[in-house]
């Protein structure tokens, strides 16, 4: 009994250094959103003044803007990509199959910044193509750093992310499955919409969100290939550290943290109730 | 189900984002007075045009506590559209432009890399004719050495480095005056020292009376010498945490900028200021327009009206820095322009000295000096990183072949 209790007092203290590791930072920030003065160490007094300012900085609305944006389209594309890109891979033979895998694996293990240097040139390259195209065919394709780089770069560096949370679950799936849906009556199409789809589709979304979370995170990548109309979040906070980064990034953290934290609490309730709700319908029975 | 919520949850947030933009449009700057006339401010309006401004972070007055919103006045009056983004050192900037891929139309460098862009044909000249309040330009700023003739800039701030000290950590008032209290052993561990190599040698260059634009390689030696004595007495190199441990009592001593030291000293009574008798470094950061700017008229619309003395004034209310406009400083609080801070006497900046370009090899030589600064535990740096890297070669070679052994176990199972 009193080996129990120790055990128990023992795993409490564990958890509660854990989340204090987690959470206390995220804790100091937004106390000090509200702190009256700029600095970072003294608590001057509560003011909501850098709520109200945060809102009339155009630069930093206007980068969280380009963040979101860029993060939104970069992970739809890339999940569309990735997932078909899955499945062509998991239709390979044994040692094609092995070969795309570590290519994908490649981007990944690759530090960013040489990502990001690659990319940057690759662009430029461009660049300097269809400006010598503008001038001796005549047909002139607008090409500048900005919002495309930006987003074709995001896209590429989350398509190894979707492909291998999709991998696993193509994996797992059981082949009859389609085959069955195809004797059923089903044609290819509706076969892999109506079955394969819905079967990996938890990959899929964590394949997305894990794209949201890089795409919204990067720094380094961002920093070689955006141009100057489309800056991103994290390089507007690195610029203010040569005079001092604002409280009003301060706020903005609190408010976002806020709003994931709501959609975290929501989705946990909506699966808490639905899984009451099959629980009922079983009657008590095995699947719960 | 998640992706619906999270989808949700996204399109909340960009919707919250909207409404407050709209309020924030209706706050504007107020009415300005223009020293330029209207008709030469709207000239473009309506065409179109856009320009690219790459400016440092937080160095704009940017409508935060009802001051003036400047790129959205620029915006409203002229109807040229300003896209603006950050930067956080010289370098950043240089590399930005040098890699061709971006265009730019205005940027704000500082004085040693205006030099250096000068060199490097960078830049393009000004159009005067387009800039008519160059005129409230106060003239000791004009003509700088590192643009003789201001051709292709035309200064935004100035200011100087001093030490910050804090009144209730110094133990002899007496010792205060000097760059020598830097390397005071009574202040262990209390002094921060600047963490960029041109400002740090600067100080050592300073307190042995050489040139901050020395290109003598042992003078530079001797300089790394002294900052090596000093870097055990030396709590941290840093850059923006001195706000922090400056307000906070931290640290005793720390050289920075003066206008930020200003900021401080608001903060937190207790810190004062000096201007060291060995001389320091004056700086300035002035606007240029970058070679394949493509609105070049706009560029230099946007430069005159940064020049616009309440314009100017709004910018400096906020840097808190010095201000080259003389009808702006005319504008400016008493309160701020009488401070001896912010602006000193001629004689306490006599002995100042600005930063130039330097030649190639002696900027190499200074990169490489301060990372033997950084870096002098050597003893143990040399082995260390190639074991560590074979360590992290075996390990990954070892867990290659477990699994490849396990696999095959598997497989001989199924």
């Amino acid at each position: 009994m009193t080996g129990v209790t120790k055990m128990k007092w023992y795993a409490k203290t564990y958890i509660g250094f854990i989340m204090a590791f987690l959470y206390l930072p995220i804790l100091v920030l937004i106390v000090y959103s509200f702190n009256e003065s700029k600095s970072r160490s003294y608590f001057t007094g509560f003011t909501l003044n850098w709520y109200k300012q945060l809102f009339t900085n155009d630069l930093i609305i206007n980068s969280l803007m380009n963040t979101l944006v860029v993060a939104l389209i970069s992970s739809v594309v890339a999940t569309i990509i990735g997932t078909a890109a899955a499945i062509g891979i998991m239709n390979m033979n044994k040692w094609l199959r092995a070969a795309v895998m570590n290519f994908t694996y490649l981007p990944i293990i690759n530090p960013e910044i040489i990502t990001g240097v690659s990319m940057m040139l690759l662009f430029g390259a461009f660049q300097t193509l269809f400006a010598w195209l503008g001038e001796n065919t005549g047909v002139n394709i607008p090409f500048q750093f900005g919002y495309v780089t930006l987003v074709l770069a995001h896209i590429t560096f989350n398509i190894p992310y979707v492909i291998l949370n999709v991998m696993p679950k193509l994996r797992q799936m059981d082949k009859s499955i389609y085959e069955a849906a195809l004797d059923l009556g089903c044609n290819e199409w509706q076969a892999f919409t109506k079955v394969v789809v819905p079967d990996i589709m938890p990959g899929i979304t964590a394949g997305f969100l894990t794209s949201i979370t890089m795409s919204l995170d990067d720094f380094i990548i961002s920093y070689f290939v955006s141009g100057p109309t489309s800056q991103t979040l994290p390089i507007t906070i690195f610029s203010m550290t040569r005079r001092k980064v604002s409280p009003e990034i301060n706020a903005l953290s609190t408010i976002i943290f806020v709003v994931v934290l709501a959609v975290l609490i929501l989705v946990n309730i909506n699966d808490a109730r639905k899984e009451k709700l099959l629980r009922k319908k079983a009657g008590g029975g095995s699947r719960a | 189900m998640r992706k619906r919520w999270l989808s949700i949850a996204l399109a909340a947030l960009i919707c919250l984002s909207f409404p407050a933009m709209a309020w924030a449009e209706e706050e504007d700057g107020g009415e300005l007075e223009l020293y330029t006339d209207e008709a030469y401010y709207t000239r473009f309006a309506g065409q179109g045009i856009s320009i690219n401004v790459y400016n440092w972070g937080e160095y704009i007055s940017d409508g935060s506590d009802d001051t003036l919103n400047v790129n959205r006045a620029f915006q409203d009056l002229t109807g040229i559209r300003v896209y603006y983004s950050t930067y956080a050192t010289n370098e950043e900037l240089y590399s930005k432009l040098r890699s061709g891929n971006a265009n730019y139309d205005v940027i704000i460098p500082s004085d040693y890399m205006i030099g250096r862009m000068i060199n490097e044909s960078m830049l393009l000249p000004l159009d005067k004719d387009n800039i008519p309040n160059l005129q409230y330009m106060d003239e000791t700023f004009l003509n700088p050495i590192y643009d003789p003739g201001d051709v292709y800039s035309v200064p935004y701030t100035w200011g100087y480095v001093g030490v910050i000290y804090n009144k209730t950590l110094i133990y002899d008032e007496e010792e205060l005056g000097s760059w020598d209290i830097l390397w005071n052993e009574k202040y262990l561990g209390n002094i921060l020292m600047f963490s960029n190599s041109r400002d740090a040698f600067a100080i050592a260059q300073s307190r042995n009376g050489y040139s901050l634009n020395t290109t003598d390689p042992d003078e530079l030696r001797d300089c790394l010498e002294d900052l090596k004595a000093q870097k055990s007495l030396v709590q941290a190199y840093v850059m923006d945490e001195i706000f922090d441990k400056m307000l906070g009592g931290e640290a005793a001593l720390a050289p920075y900028y003066a206008g930020d030291a200003l900021t401080m000293m608001d903060d937190n009574e207790d810190l004062g200021f000096f201007i060291p008798e060995e001389g320091t470094n004056i700086f300035a950061d002035a606007m240029c327009i970058p070679k394949g700017s493509r609105e070049k008229e706009a560029a230099e619309m946007y430069i005159n009206f940064m020049l616009e003395p309440e314009v100017g004034a709004a910018n400096i209310e906020y840097i808190g820095y010095g201000t080259p406009n003389a009808e702006a400083k005319e504008l400016l609080d008493e309160e701020i322009t009488g401070n001896p801070v912010a602006y000193p006497s001629e004689e306490e900046l006599a002995n100042t000295e600005a930063f130039a370009a330097l030649p190639q090899n002696t900027s190499l030589l200074l990169d490489e000096l301060w990372t033997e600064l950084l870096s002098n535990d050597e003893q143990y740096n040399r082995i260390l990183v190639p074991m560590i890297m074979l360590a992290a070669i075996l390990l990954s070679i070892g867990i290659n072949v477990q699994r490849h052994l396990r696999k095959n176990k598997r497989n001989y199972f199924s």
